[in-house]
């Protein structure tokens, strides 16, 4: 049925080379991939799990890593009943192999060729795309101005809190704002409230500069921003989404 | 094909034996109704509210949301299927069948073998047009017994349960028939030109 003929997209063999425990609830895996044709920041793999009597579980991950680097990081976040997740987050240990196939999705992507300004709004684990653009962004050397607001319930929960704080102290034009929303702790400088239009606002990146604007958490928190940057005024078309329920990872 | 490698300690929900037969590879069952979409939630008026139909370039139907809703309603009790690997099963549906549509539009059957869905918001997607009649498809306004909510394309939706959801394009406003095939937004974006979950069908290729 095709027009252009398209090779499938084949599962492929990967390896967990490492684990990085990013939150009490959040860990990254450093995978092996041999063969991997390489991706785009912003793009997600399907992940297959295959038990010892045969049973399989499939789910689709961002990746955090950008393109530059030789290896594939995915970033999960465990769910309460997570099928998948409460084994890539919690089971899965150096050595342990599991398949994947991608890259998938041609739309919530960005590369430095794009330009920008860039506008990033990332609820939870939502932000593992946004930063697959971030350290591509850092790896390509751009300059493109950035801003990324990030919401997080707590303290504790800030994924990828030291290299985010690393990359905005480069000077190089990337932003960084934090909000937290249930807990603040003593002497909390950043923002401190749910995503509101106000703190879209006044976010320093106005509908005349013509953004590109990536969002991606859950649904209510992707709902409220797209529907309040548009009322605000920035072109539906330049606000591209990513959305998770509870049960879509 | 070869045998894919074990992940140590995997042991998984499994499937209800009862269930597991209307479960497509690769999908698991949610209860929940998750929402994906690529963009923000249009606002959209039902005042100003139209569907359209076309044959090519030619408008050859049309309909405010009050004529659309004299259209002959029908309940569907369907399985739907994401490419993102949920499924829910049973989920029910109210609408006007494309077959009901073609009728009203005085026309005995589709005016090309392919269909391009035109959405609010430039969303495009793309369906044969066999896979749209003799009641295998709908534009739906009811879920559950209620007014379809915008975040799941209310007031109106295409549904074609039968392939992947993301083919039932929300916040439909066109209907244009084609002698050719014409791939929409996702098909243009690395996903099937077709899209059958029981064929796995997800990506370009598969």
């Amino acid at each position: 049925m095709t027009a252009t003929e398209t090779p499938r997209l084949a599962w492929r063999t990967a390896t967990v080379r490492a684990v990085i425990e990013e939150t009490p609830r959040v860990r990254s895996l450093v995978l092996d991939v041999p063969g991997w044709p390489g991706h785009r920041a912003g793009q997600h793999v399907d992940v297959r799990l295959t038990s010892d009597d045969g049973y399989q579980a499939q789910r689709s991950y961002s990746i955090a890593s950008p393109p530059e680097t030789p290896d594939i990081v995915l970033t999960v976040e465990r769910l309460t009943d997570g099928e998948v997740s409460s084994y890539l987050a919690g089971d899965v240990r150096p050595g342990d192999t599991f398949e994947l196939r991608g890259p998938i999705g041609g739309y919530f992507v960005w590369t430095a060729a794009l330009g920008g300004p860039l506008f990033l709004i990332g609820g939870g684990s939502g932000v593992v795309p946004l930063m697959a653009m971030l350290r591509h962004r850092a790896a390509s050397a751009s300059r493109v101005p950035a801003t990324l607001l990030y919401s997080s319930r707590s303290e504790a929960d800030i994924i990828y809190r030291a290299e985010l704080d690393r990359l905005a102290g480069q000077g190089d034009g990337f932003r960084l704002l934090h909000t937290l929303t249930r807990e603040r702790p003593p002497g909390w400088g950043g923002l401190a409230r749910r995503i509101d239009r106000a703190m879209l606002s006044e976010a320093g990146v106005p509908p005349s500069d013509n953004p590109r604007i990536f969002i991606c958490g859950p649904t209510p928190f992707v709902e409220t921003a797209a529907t309040q940057l548009r009322e605000i005024g920035h072109a539906p078309h330049l606000i591209k989404t990513e959305r998770f329920g509870p049960s879509g990872r | 094909m070869t045998t894919p490698p074990i992940s140590r300690g995997f042991r998984g929900r499994g499937r209800g034996a009862d269930t597991a037969a209307r479960v497509p590879p690769g999908q698991h069952l949610v209860s929940d109704f998750p929402v994906l979409s690529a963009g923000p939630t249009p606002p959209v008026s039902l005042r100003d509210w139209q569907l359209g139909l076309d044959d090519g370039d030619s408008p050859a139907g049309a309909w405010t949301w009050e004529q659309f809703n004299a259209l002959p309603q029908t309940d569907l009790t369907v399985d739907i299927h994401c490419v993102t690997t949920w499924s829910k099963l049973d989920t029910t549906w109210r609408g006007v069948t494309i077959d009901a549509l073609l009728a009203a539009a005085g026309l005995a059957e589709p005016p090309g073998p392919f269909a391009l869905i035109h959405c609010e918001g430039g969303y495009t997607t793309n369906v044969p047009s066999e896979d749209l009649v003799d009641g295998k498809a709908m534009i739906a306004t009811h879920f559950d017994d209620e007014p379809l909510d915008p975040e799941h394309g209310g007031p109106a939706r295409l549904l074609v349960p039968h392939l992947y959801f993301w083919k039932s394009a929300k916040w439909v406003q066109r209907i244009q028939f084609l002698d050719s095939e014409v791939p929409g937004f996702w098909e243009e974006n690395g996903y099937h030109i077709y899209g059958d979950p029981w064929r796995e069908q997800r990506y370009d290729g598969d």
